[in-house]
């Protein structure tokens, strides 16, 4: 499964390709009829309605906050004329890098990629094993129960949760001083970040968990019960078998899951208001971008736009190229 | 990396077929310890991710005012329908029309979205023509760099252009899903036959007549897993209402809610709690009555 999956990585697209040539032993489709043009001009009319939006929507604001991005807005010092734009190519990147916030925002995510995913991952890793041993019962309730936060919009689970962690109306709490005697102050400003990873954690760990379970299935029962055959116990066949085989699983959720860490917003954003202060303006990069936009500060929130997509660009393609090589 | 994953996961789960291909597992094999151990670990995984909703479910059927009464986790009085009706007639019956707004954009944006994502998927499995792969490169990078990265630029964007507050601003974005066009392309290039295609040239149909009359009748499954993969997202989307939506009679439901909670306590906070129970309620019918589609679609969701 592992080889052949890899493989299939490497040659899904040339195989696709293949197929379409040689399923032309008869004239490649598309090029049958209208060979002049026509090769051209179908599966541009086809791609046409989503080409135009799609430039529209995702090159063009781009580009466009890029080229703001170039500018200072100048206000004059009574504040009295129009503020006057001022192309001064790297003056909002030069304010970027000195801006303590915004790369204290980026080291609070990057602290809490760090610790979240393991952690999530880890989770939907156990639960995956046990619903695939031989010992479980009830898979279907299990599974759906953990699926179902994903049901759940992240800023109505941000919602739920606020209440859960509210001093005033906490029935974790409530429960927790009972049985412990003390609560957890969830809105202390040491652990605010973990309040909110584990609404994160809350949401996702059924979804991921239910990628790794499917590829848990695609592995072939004779080579389970070949090892278990040669003695080994569950255990050590979630170790040794079970575990390499889902790799490229645990690789595609990880990879999203740090993604998804780096673009954090609705859960803090919502705890926010009711935080007391424990969640600044500035607690994640697309926060601090957002509020410099409510400033009307644009050049400078277009500059943060730009790095932020060009960051989460860079790490997608760096772990997309590694794993993609490290399959191979 | 991920296009084998994508694609294996566009195959039906094994739990889907029949359980044959792995030999029946004898019960009395697995000892009672470890079932014990093994169950006892996935209740208090269950217990996790249902408790919060249990509670939400819980609390909203509590008499109105009495949402955070002990105990916290079971029935106190019933007051659900009094609750609702309070929602909808708070702030002037805005919350229906939130509801309607996420209906309409979701709905709206995914109906557009998928026929847009199926024809240039189709077209892109089923044509050979010069930039194919460039093409594809840029949609997988799309896919891979997430949509609220695009927000704010979008929003910079919108504001010169002055479309500000119209729901165009949220619409014409939320159409657009490059992961739609990336499935509907591995689902063209598996279930479309070149042969029904070559048959159909042959009987002298035109390409768009091929595309609606064969291709769509055969990816429609397909078809429905991208529809609610894109409901879902739109609906789901927060950060970009929020940004380029002012009226508050515009808003969809996401960005009307967590204004009522962050309101101060100007709206009751029993209230909001009923509002988020009604406002999942729709979501979670459509998860419990189309879980096939779920399924068939899943892995290919982590790509959001």
């Amino acid at each position: 499964m592992h080889t052949s999956s890899t493989r299939a990585v490497t040659t899904a697209d040339s195989g696709r390709r293949g197929l379409g040539r040689t399923g032309a032993g008869a004239p490649a489709p598309g090029g049958t009829a209208r060979r002049s043009g026509g090769r051209w001009r179908t599966p541009l009319l086809f791609l046409l309605p989503f080409g135009v939006l799609f430039i529209a929507m995702y090159l063009v604001p781009i580009v466009f906050a890029f080229v703001q991005s170039l500018f200072t807005l100048q206000r004059s010092g009574l504040g009295l004329e129009a503020p006057t734009l001022d192309f001064t190519p790297l003056a909002n990147y030069t304010r970027l890098l000195g801006d303590t916030e915004f790369l204290a925002s980026l080291g609070r995510v990057a602290l809490f990629g760090l610790v979240q995913v393991p952690v999530m991952l880890g989770l939907a890793l156990l639960l995956a094993l046990l619903l695939d041993s031989r010992s479980a019962r009830g898979k279907g309730f299990f599974r759906l129960a953990a699926f179902l936060p994903y049901a759940v919009p992240g800023v109505i689970a941000a919602v739920m949760w606020s209440f859960l962690y509210s001093p005033v109306t906490s029935p974790i709490n409530t429960l927790l001083e009972r049985v412990v005697g003390t609560g957890i102050p969830f809105f202390a400003p040491e652990i605010v970040l973990w309040a909110v990873a584990n609404i994160v954690t809350w949401g996702w760990t059924g979804y991921n968990m239910l990628i790794i379970y499917s590829s848990l299935q695609t592995i072939p029962a004779e080579t389970i019960e070949a090892a278990r055959l040669d003695g080994a116990g569950p255990a050590r066949i979630a170790w040794s078998i079970k575990i390499p085989m889902v790799r490229p699983a645990l690789v595609l959720t990880a990879v999203f899951s740090i993604i998804g860490s780096a673009q954090l917003y609705n859960e803090p954003k919502v705890l926010q208001t009711i935080s007391g202060g424990a969640i600044s303006n500035t607690f994640t990069p697309l926060m601090a971008a957002q509020a410099q936009v409510t400033a009307q500060n644009y050049p400078y929130a277009a500059a943060q736009s730009v790095v932020l997509a060009l960051l989460v660009g860079v790490l997608s393609f760096t772990f997309f190229k590694l794993t993609n090589r490290g399959e191979r | 990396m991920t296009a084998p994953t994508l694609e294996s996961a566009t195959r039906l789960p094994r739990s889907d077929r029949p359980d044959a291909s792995r030999p029946r597992r004898s019960n009395r094999e697995a000892n009672l310890a470890s079932r014990l151990g093994v169950f006892a670990l996935l209740g208090l995984s269950a217990f996790y991710f249902i408790m919060p909703i249990w509670w939400l479910v819980v609390a909203s059927t509590k008499p109105a005012g009495h949402q955070f009464s002990e105990p916290g986790l079971w029935f106190d009085g019933f007051g659900l329908f009094e609750n609702i009706a309070l929602v909808f007639a708070e702030s002037d019956g805005i919350f229906g029309r939130w509801m309607l707004n996420s209906v309409f954009y979701a709905g709206v944006s995914a109906v557009i979205g998928t026929l847009l994502s199926a024809l240039a998927g189709y077209a892109l499995a089923k044509y050979e023509f010069r930039g194919r792969g460039v093409v594809f490169g840029v949609i997988l990078a799309a896919v891979l760099i997430p949509k609220v990265m695009f927000t704010l630029p979008l929003f910079l964007l919108f504001n010169q252009v002055g479309l500000l507050n119209n729901p165009l601003a949220v619409l014409l974005p939320s159409i657009v899903s490059p992961f739609g066009v990336y499935l509907a392309r591995v689902f063209a290039a598996q279930s479309v036959p070149d042969e029904l295609i070559e048959a159909g040239r042959i009987d002298g149909a035109g390409e768009f007549r091929i595309f609606f009359s064969i291709g769509v009748r055969i990816m429609s499954p397909a078809l429905v897993t991208i529809f609610l993969f894109q409901f879902v997202e739109v609906w789901n989307n927060f950060l970009l209402p929020l940004m380029v939506l002012n009226d508050s009679a515009l808003q969809p439901v996401t960005v009307g809610l967590v204004g009522w909670a962050g309101s101060n306590g100007q709206v009751p906070a029993g209230t909001v709690v009923v509002a988020a129970l009604l406002s999942v309620v729709p979501l979670i019918i459509a998860f419990l009555g189309l879980q096939r589609f779920w399924r068939a679609g899943l892995t290919a969701g982590a790509v959001k």
